[in-house]
């Protein structure tokens, strides 16, 4: 890709390096939305989430049944592969485990799919341990939709990208099925800490 | 068979040179580029302005172009915007001389030429005038009459891209037509608009339907869509509305 | 108002990096809805991490592009078809 001709004196954004973040991240101040369609407005009588695919018994919950399990708070860093990075971003949110308590399954991998059709894949083991979330609040309020709302998958450790907006259930699979960004050039699995950015890295 | 258009080449990015800036409103400037190895472009068509900065950052954003395909240089206009990253840079800090990379001309599909006729119905928001005064500027370059009417929306007279050149061509062209809106504020003596364009408007302003008018429509998102929705409502031909849309606030 | 859609006329940077022929007056075929529009007609969803066309009929994914140090990615399941021609 071609590198661009630098722009005396141009600086752009605000955008501090900090020890604390991955290779090639910088912090931001605001909450950049990126999009990849219309934000989609399901109304709350109408959401449900399941979790289905190559398990015993598929469950689902209503919007009412979701907000009734028991939730956590959630502070981390995220970190976006178009390189920018929030330190201690605060989210409320259901475990990903608590979902998939009393599943019985042999799978490996998740498709989570959303609103408006993104998908993102994951090793089950990624979205289980403590390491996962169905995300409904950001910073002390209710997600707002062109954050994904009414809620996301949250998962910190990898890319963003893996968090899905708008996320509407998981579908757990014996075979790894790329998702949206992961079929386009993106990596597969997404760990910022090796920098897995692209196919390949 | 059809033609096919080909460009010359695949769009590569360029430098082009800063030949002078001007400031065209209190929130506006133009700049005028001399972009090496240019073949021209369609009245309507834009660039990619891409800024990187020492560290590797870049930013990259979309400016129509405002001057005809008959003028040398480029001409675009930036409206400054507050918490921007690059409109800042290019209202503020560029200087004649500077250098600016970009990529274009792009979008054949919002476009006019002289030969497409008319009659042409243009609405501009604010900054989106630029697309539709390449195309006021070309059709009088190339003394097209095809009956060409425009609606232009900006937040007081002092704001008005172009004005004063509107003013001259449409007094020396009587089959152009130049009708504001001031959102905000008017001048004393004002009789014009003063309000954002709406339906009522709309429907006394349009040339209607049955003229056939091949319609442009550039500026703020909402103010776009609130127009296209509006003359397909009163009947329009959506076939015929062409839209750019600029983002929520503007380019 | 989705306030973060262009028209697709804004996809022609990046497709005319990989296209000899002008992109936004290119005609397609939703592959879901059978809709078929210029490009140019077409929404833009355009950012950072990648640009998608949908069809302004039925929101379909056309056109997919990616630019990354490993190359450009195309996707263009969503079209049946793409005609380039005036």
């Amino acid at each position: 890709m071609s590198e661009g001709f630098i722009s005396r004196a141009f600086q752009g954004r605000r955008r501090q390096t900090d020890d604390r973040l991955p290779p090639g991240q910088y912090l931001v101040e605001g909450f950049p939305v990126l999009s990849a369609g219309p934000t989609p407005r399901t109304p709350l009588e109408e959401w449900d989430f399941s979790v289905g695919g190559e398990v015993d018994e598929p469950k689902r919950w209503t919007w009412d049944e979701f907000r009734a399990l028991p939730s956590e708070e959630i502070t981390r860093d995220i970190h976006c592969v178009t390189k920018w990075s929030k330190l201690g971003t605060r989210w409320e949110g259901v475990s990903v485990d608590t979902l998939l308590e009393g599943v019985e399954t042999a799978a490996e991998h998740v498709l989570a799919f959303c609103d408006g059709g993104y998908t993102t894949n994951l090793p089950l083991e990624d979205v289980t341990g403590g390491r996962a979330w169905i995300a409904y609040s950001y910073d002390g309020a209710p997600l707002e939709p062109e954050h994904g709302g009414p809620a996301r998958l949250l998962v910190p450790h990898l890319y963003f990208w893996k968090s899905a907006k708008w996320v509407r259930g998981l579908r757990l699979l014996n075979h790894d099925e790329p998702g949206f960004w992961e079929s386009l050039g993106y990596h597969n699995y997404g760990d910022p800490w090796r920098e897995q950015r692209y196919w390949g890295d | 068979m059809a033609e096919i258009r080909r460009l010359p080449h695949r769009l590569e990015w360029r430098i082009g040179e800063v030949l002078e800036t001007r400031h065209a409103t209190p929130r506006t400037k133009s700049l005028l580029l001399d972009v090496p190895g240019w073949e021209g472009h369609k009245a309507g068509q834009h660039v990619d302005v891409r800024l990187t900065a020492e560290d590797g950052y870049q930013a990259q954003r979309s400016y129509s172009i405002a001057s005809a395909p008959e003028e040398k240089s480029v001409e675009l206009v930036v409206e400054r915007l507050d918490d921007g990253e690059v409109s800042p840079y290019l209202t503020d800090e560029l200087r004649t001389g500077d250098k600016l990379e970009l990529r274009g001309p792009i979008g054949g599909w919002f476009a006019w030429e002289a030969r497409d006729g008319g009659p042409l119905f243009l609405v501009a928001g604010g900054s989106g005038i630029a697309p539709l005064m390449a195309m006021i500027r070309h059709r009088a370059a190339a003394g097209s009459d095809a009956p060409c009417r425009l609606l232009y929306s900006s937040r007081s007279l002092e704001d008005t891209i172009f004005a004063g050149e509107l003013d001259h061509l449409a007094s020396s062209d009587g089959s152009l037509e130049v009708v504001h809106t001031l959102t905000r504020s008017q001048p004393p003596g004002w009789t014009g608009y003063a309000r954002r364009i709406d339906d009522e408007m709309l429907a006394e302003v349009a040339p209607s339907n049955e003229q056939g008018p091949l319609t442009f429509v550039c500026g703020p998102t909402p103010l776009v869509e609130s127009v296209a929705t509006a003359l397909v409502g009163l009947g329009h031909d959506a076939g015929r509305i062409k839209t750019e849309r600029f983002g929520p606030t503007g380019g | 108002m989705d306030e973060h859609r262009l028209d697709g006329n804004a996809t022609g940077g990046v497709l005319g990096e990989v296209f000899v022929f002008e992109t936004t007056t290119a005609e397609g075929a939703c592959d879901r809805c059978g809709t078929v529009a210029h490009v140019g007609q077409q929404m833009a969803y355009i950012s950072d991490i990648g640009t998608v066309l949908r069809c302004a009929s039925c929101d379909n994914a056309l056109i997919r592009i990616v630019q990354n140090p490993r190359g450009y990615f195309l996707d263009l399941r969503g079209v049946r078809y793409l005609r380039f021609g005036r």
